[in-house]
């Protein structure tokens, strides 16, 4: 059964322009990544469905146990302080069967393959979506929250990158600096060394004396909150793109149900999103945070009580102005007949349609431009900002 | 900049009044080396090494570079430095066999899991405090013997190794296993056949806890490892499997597991293992136990995706970050004629023109920037403490051992050329410019430009000056 009463597909909708609220130059718009492929269906639980009680023996979310979204649905407890009472304040839509059509099941290949936003079967790594975007929306300041730029942010337009985990006082002096710009004038790292020295004496205007020095390395969502706030604090400051990935998803092996290492995950990347909501003030109304992974996971759980590579996910999109407190897109009751490949959900939501639908609505991007971002792409409007 | 254009237009004519003498057969024979200029040899030193310095320098203009190339394709039993050696030497690495310190962890595991509630979070503490010493010695053996043996090329053929057959130390007691697994398990193979790295990896428990195979058994499949073997390590993910090959060579692999009560550290168990018939990339493996594995990677290790895959990214390491397709090709004939003798294909790329061409342009990654740094810094002088490069490793985004995700880090100028990797770096230039007391030997670095000359004129001090040569863009690559 197809559910599409939700679904406002309209290109005519899409070609009037800008229906968001703030105004295009204070728009702010942060990716993140969840990396290792988030087990879908153990978030965004589907309680009415008794398959899933089935397979899952071990390791499923009880109905009694999963926070209330609607008749289908229900949210795993460990957002129940962070997100769920988003979900309650409409400002997070979920979207199921998200993802990509690449089925490779390969974490790098669909982790690339998404990052690029490129049409199926074409592939260059010189230009990444999130980056086509900032070119698209010239004049705003786009970084990563990384260590490396990410593949989304390849590309011609100039990018900042800074791990925040990582960051500490400069000790390369403003002589020095200077000094060190001169000997890459003109060279094919030019660029990068002056958007370096920028970003590294903009994020210390933005955090002020709350910078602290720290030397973790990875990106563990216990850090996360942490890290969130200091997203939080650049981009009601300078920054109108962001991107920060979260890794630690790769649930082979006894994930846990309603507790356990997913929950714990869950629940401090949560603590995060909702720290990262709060700490962004008047400007939450302004922003858009959509939360993404390279892919589902198998429904049914393996002989470990973990859950292997799969397909389609579950997609988040928050924001004090967007149009949530409901599960958004197209959608199929969860059952055996409904798997992909009799394993795992199936896309039925294409992430650079979903992705082009909120851009334009935000942006008010044309057709040309959203061609520019997702090339071949047919945008859908889901109505979420 | 022109500079490495320059060098390479010069060493292109070279090649052209001189070509090399490849041997036709793969005969341990010197590398014909057309060019006997010293500018050259640095050159090729600091491709194939971790960074030069006076004595490697004197080393490689005293034999010439084809000589020197051989030697560090077979390399002899080096000696390192005697307060090195020293610091190896007693190590728990070095004292005590894998089996009793994996016996020992357990132990110590076990104690903090049955110890009271008072106890336990001490008991704890004392678990990961173990872990993470010997982590640590594992590193820092890592470090002493990049910067000082003399056999430079194995070194970073075991780092180049250790990054496709990666493993994640964070994960379970794998801080523990670590060491054992580079010592045993990929640096005795890191120049000879690549087969021998795949079989040694399989059975290694490091690779066993990582990619869960230690978990994965009959009826109760688990297909990570099986999926990164045939994506990451051998074929590519354009080799030609569907996922019908990962779940026969998942099922090939069931019942390879752990074993701390002592002794080897991993073993198969009949038990556990799925003895049905397997249908792995067209080819029968009937169910026979634990030869099974072997029959499998003796499959994936004689493939021609694997020749091409693992090729490349060797290529993609010594040449360039798109390396020449012929290139590839070449070393990949090598590959599949020698059998994957790894050495062999090295050989065939260090006497190939694309290689001399490319000297000077490859962009250093972190680990490269930082060891070509201090062994600049420090020649056979001691490392004060390891701990502040282990440090600057992670806050440059690729820390020892801890790649968090199976496919090792990146090796090309995208991944660490970005304005807040380079920002970092420069912080990390000057923490090692300002300790050393007077000016770095600029003439090992790679040739500098007028820019960097007129810059370096400004500095104030001769630690400034070691900062701005440490961040200058010629000593950005290699």
């Amino acid at each position: 059964m197809n559910r599409r009463s939700f679904l406002i597909s309209s290109v005519g909708l899409m070609a009037s322009g800008r229906l968001f609220a703030a105004p295009a130059s204070a728009a702010r718009f942060l990716l993140v990544f969840l990396r290792g492929g988030y087990d879908a269906a153990n978030v965004l639980v589907p309680v009415s469905s008794a398959y899933y009680y089935e397979v899952r023996p071990n390791i499923a979310v009880q109905k009694a146990a999963a926070l209330p979204v609607d008749a289908d649905w229900g949210l795993h407890p460990a957002l129940a302080q962070s997100l769920h009472p988003l979900y309650l304040r409409r400002e997070l839509a979920l979207i199921p069967f998200a993802g990509t059509e690449d089925t490779s099941r390969s974490h790098f290949e669909t982790q690339d393959s998404i990052e690029l936003g490129q049409p199926l079967g074409t592939r260059s790594y010189a230009s990444g979506f999130m980056n086509r975007l900032a070119r698209e929306l010239s004049a705003r300041r786009a970084i990563s929250f990384t260590h490396q730029l990410p593949v989304a942010f390849r590309g011609e337009a100039q990018v900042a990158n800074v791990a925040l985990n990582a960051v500490g006082r400069a000790a390369v002096d403003a002589r020095q600096s200077a000094l060190i710009a001169e000997m890459y004038k003109g060279t094919d790292l030019g660029a990068q060394v002056n958007e370096g020295f920028t970003a590294r004496d903009t994020v210390m205007r933005d955090l002020g004396d709350e910078m602290v020095a720290a030397s973790r390395n990875a990106v563990a969502p216990r850090a996360f909150e942490e890290q969130a706030k200091r997203i939080a604090r650049l981009m009601r400051g300078d920054y109108r793109l962001g991107f920060v990935d979260v890794g630690g998803w790769d649930t082979h092996v006894a994930e846990g149900g309603a507790d356990g290492v997913l929950a714990t995950r869950l629940e401090a990347l949560g603590r995060g999103l909702g720290a990262f909501s709060q700490a962004m003030g008047e400007a939450w109304r302004d922003t858009v945070v959509v939360v993404i992974s390279e892919f589902g996971r198998t429904f049914r759980e393996n002989g470990n009580r973990g859950t292997d590579h799969g397909h389609g996910t579950v997609y988040w999109v928050m924001g004090g102005a967007v149009r949530g407190g409901r599960v958004a897109g197209e959608q199929v009751r969860v059952g055996r007949g409904s798997l992909f490949q009799d394993r795992d959900y199936p896309v039925l939501n294409e992430y650079r349609a979903v992705l082009g639908g909120i851009f334009a609505r935000m942006y008010g991007l044309d057709p040309a431009q959203l061609a520019g971002v997702f090339p071949q792409a047919k945008s859908r409007d889901l109505a979420l900002v | 900049m022109g500079r490495p254009l320059a060098l390479a237009a010069m060493l292109l004519s070279a090649c052209a009044s001189a070509p090399p003498q490849v041997p036709a057969r793969a005969a341990p024979e010197p590398i014909a080396w057309p060019d006997g200029s010293p500018a050259v040899a640095l050159a090729v030193l600091n491709r194939v090494s971790w960074g030069a310095n006076p004595s490697s320098q004197a080393d490689i203009v005293r034999s010439g570079t084809g000589r020197w190339l051989d030697a560090q394709l077979r390399p002899a039993p080096a000696a390192l430095p005697p307060d090195a050696q020293a610091a190896i030497d007693k190590m728990s690495l070095s004292q005590r066999p894998i089996g009793e310190i994996v016996a020992g962890i357990e132990q110590q595991r076990r104690t903090a899991r049955n110890a009271s509630a008072d106890e336990r979070k001490a008991e704890r503490q004392a678990y990961q405090q173990e872990l993470t010493r010997l982590a640590r010695e594992a590193q820092t053996r890592m470090l002493l013997r990049a910067l000082y043996s003399p056999n430079q090329l194995q070194e970073e053929m075991t780092w180049f190794w250790m990054n496709h057959f990666s493993v994640f130390q964070q994960k379970g007691p794998i801080r523990a296993l670590v060491g054992d697994y580079e010592e045993h398990a990929i640096r005795p193979y890191a120049l000879g056949r690549f087969r021998d790295l795949l079989g040694a990896s399989a059975r290694h428990p490091a690779m066993l806890v990582f990619l869960d195979n230690a978990r994965n058994s009959a009826g109760r499949l688990n297909e990570n490892y099986a999926r990164e073997l045939m994506e990451l390590h051998t074929l590519g993910v354009d080799g030609g499997y569907t996922q019908r090959d990962v779940e026969a060579l998942a099922r090939v692999l069931t019942g390879w597991s752990l074993n701390f009560a002592g002794g080897e550290p991993s073993r198969f168990y009949p038990r556990r293992h799925d003895s049905g018939n397997k249908q792995l990339l067209g080819t029968t493996i009937r169910g026979t136990g634990a030869a099974e594995l072997d029959q499998a990677l003796d499959l994936l290790a004689r493939h021609p995706a694997t020749a091409r895959f693992v090729s490349r990214k060797l290529a993609m390491f010594f040449v360039a970050d798109d390396p020449p397709a012929e290139l590839v090709g070449r070393m990949a004939q090598t590959f599949s004629a020698t059998d994957g003798d790894i050495a062999q294909v090295l050989r065939s790329m260090f006497a190939s023109p694309e290689f001399r061409a490319s000297l000077g342009a490859k962009f250093k990654d972190p680990l490269q920037y930082t060891l070509s740094a201090l062994r600049l810094a420090l020649d056979q002088r001691p490392l004060p403490d390891p701990l502040p490069v282990i440090g600057a490793l992670a806050r440059m985004g690729e820390p020892l051992y801890a790649r968090a995700t199976p496919d090792g880090y990146p090796l090309t100028r995208t991944d660490w050329a970005s304005p807040g990797q380079l920002a970092t770096r420069f912080e990390i230039a000057r923490a090692i410019a300002y300790r050393v007391p007077a000016r770095l030997p600029a003439e090992l670095a790679p040739p500098l430009g007028d820019a960097t000359r007129d810059t370096l004129a400004k500095a104030s001090s001769a630690q400034e000056w070691n900062l701005l040569l440490l961040s200058s863009p010629e000593f950005m690559r290699r």
